[in-house]
């Protein structure tokens, strides 16, 4: 069933459209990819998608059964020389379930472990965040973001800055989340990238959404031949 | 041990040095605690735009005669606090700038007030008093040291309660907000409580050297340590030690009592970063 459902949306600030006519859905399970080029407008999208900016125009819908969306931001100077340990960093994704409480519960702390040996960094619990490769600083986060929610993550450029084997790991390892049922939404201006791990692409520029559907659909479209050609798959 | 000796003397027999201890200590703790999130956030000069604040609104206390100067100095700097870590987004002067502004103007125009109506015959001495610290925290009343008690334990209260949503806020704004813990109230609360502590701290340091005390514990602890908690333990115990030797130097050797315990904090900041290049801050 659809977690989100995009109508028609506008979506902008107060002095102008970014981009508009957005329609499109992402079902549970999906791998959906976000492609454009800088300025699209990708970013306000996924800020709009977490309900963090409304849009000008149409609508978003959430299924009310998507209790919260998992996010990977783009890294911020900040947080490379950030003095926390592993743990503190993944235990904070529970945040949202504290509520006044002002400790963390038994129940966070076992998945917040169970979490980190999933991503394969239970080693690095007691480690400091700024001294780990940008290939674990990413698993940690999505740790992070695996211990908000399990029902969708939606991340931010996951890969820029990596070396191309740490690439390749995050983007085998984000497909595995995807096929143990974790719904995906990737912005990315990966084309191949895109093409290989999502199920469906949103293509956004020039103000408008230039394409949605399925990959094989993606591949055989016009706008699609010519992003791959320049992608140079 | 004669200095040690009359050290004792004048803590058993004098209740303003007893006052002064627990103020001093009671502000360096407060200070260092929000300290690591202030670094962190990029946020150290705010403290500093915020003393001069604090600074200009005492100007206009002193100058209205009012007793009570804590009625006009603390809701003027909450409020510039509120509307200084506001302009981080969404604004068209930013933060940096607005900073410079708002410290430099209230600086110039407490300035002018002191001197267009003076109350004393003094007034680079008022002036020179309230930037760097006086002997006020050796002069302090009973009721001044209840005030600071009451703000202090408001501070840690409130520290302490929402520890881990100041951490989470401190490191990713943007991956609170999406999950649904309001970032803009913490950042309030954050706000709020930086203020509070520099209209305490005013007293101890004065107000140009507060950063001093706000800053060098939590990079020194930064420097060495490697989680969040350990660096916010190790930077109160630096600050508080710091402040207790500060002190008991200006005391001794009738140094001004701020300089003293930033001088302290300055030195212990040099041994830790000595340190931290000697053990090496990189493994893994």
């Amino acid at each position: 069933m659809a977690q989100i459902t995009c109508i028609d949306a506008t979506l902008g600030y107060e002095d102008g459209v970014v981009t508009e006519g957005l329609s499109f859905t992402v079902e549970t399970g999906d791998c959906l990819c976000i492609l454009g080029e800088n300025g699209s407008g990708k970013s306000t999208l996924v800020k709009a998608l977490l309900g963090l900016k409304p849009v000008l125009r149409g609508k978003i819908e959430r299924d009310p059964a998507l209790t919260g969306i998992g996010y990977l931001p783009q890294q911020t100077v900040v947080q490379r020389d950030f003095p926390a340990s592993v743990r503190e960093i993944v235990r904070s994704g529970c945040l949202a379930r504290m509520g006044l409480r002002p400790f963390y519960s038994a129940e966070d702390k076992a998945l917040a472990d169970r979490t980190m040996e999933q991503l394969g960094i239970a080693s690095l619990a007691g480690h400091c965040y700024r001294d780990l490769s940008g290939g674990q600083q990413q698993r940690v986060l999505l740790a992070r973001a695996l211990c908000a929610t399990r029902s969708m993550l939606l991340l931010d450029e996951p890969v820029t800055g990596l070396d191309p084997k740490a690439q390749i790991d995050l983007y085998e390892l984000i497909a595995k989340l995807n096929r143990d049922g974790i719904t995906i939404i990737m912005v990315t201006h990966d084309v191949n990238a895109a093409v290989r791990y999502a199920s469906h692409i949103l293509h956004i520029g020039g103000g408008k959404q230039r394409f949605f559907g399925t990959v094989d659909a993606y591949k055989e479209s016009s706008i699609g031949k010519a992003f791959l050609a320049e992608g140079g798959a | 041990m004669n200095g040690l000796q009359t050290l004792v003397d004048y803590f058993v027999n004098y209740p303003f040095v007893r006052y002064a201890f627990a103020v001093g200590l009671l502000i360096a703790l407060c200070a260092s605690l929000l300290g690591v999130t202030l670094v962190l956030k990029r946020f150290s000069f705010i403290g500093d735009g915020l003393s001069h604040v604090a600074f200009g609104a005492m100007a206009v206390a002193a100058v209205t005669g009012l007793t009570n100067r804590m009625a006009i100095v603390l809701p003027v700097t909450l409020l510039s606090a509120v509307l200084l870590l506001r302009t981080g987004k969404n604004t068209k002067i930013k933060g940096d700038a607005a900073v410079a502004m708002i410290s430099v103007g209230a600086l110039a125009i407490g300035y002018m007030l002191m001197n267009l109506f003076p109350t004393s015959a003094n007034i680079s001495g008022d002036v020179c008093s309230t930037l760097f610290g006086s002997t006020s925290i050796l002069t302090l009343q009973k009721s001044d040291v209840a005030v600071c008690v009451v703000m202090a334990a408001i501070v840690l209260t409130v520290f302490v309660l929402f520890y881990h949503q100041i951490f989470a806020v401190t490191f990713d704004e943007s991956f609170c907000s999406a999950i649904g813990v309001r970032a803009n109230v913490y950042n309030l609360v954050i706000a709020v409580i930086t203020a509070i502590i520099i209209v305490l701290a005013m007293n101890l340091v004065g107000s140009l050297l507060i950063s001093a005390l706000i800053i060098f514990p939590a990079l020194s602890a930064m420097r060495v340590f490697k989680s969040f908690l350990s660096v916010i333990i190790c930077s109160s115990v630096i600050s508080v030690v710091c402040a207790a030797v500060g002190i008991v130097l200006s005391i001794l050797f009738s140094t001004p009592v701020g300089s003293t315990i930033v001088t302290a904090d300055i030195v212990v900041f040099l041994g830790f970063w000595i340190t931290s290049v000697i053990i090496g801050r990189t493994r893994v």
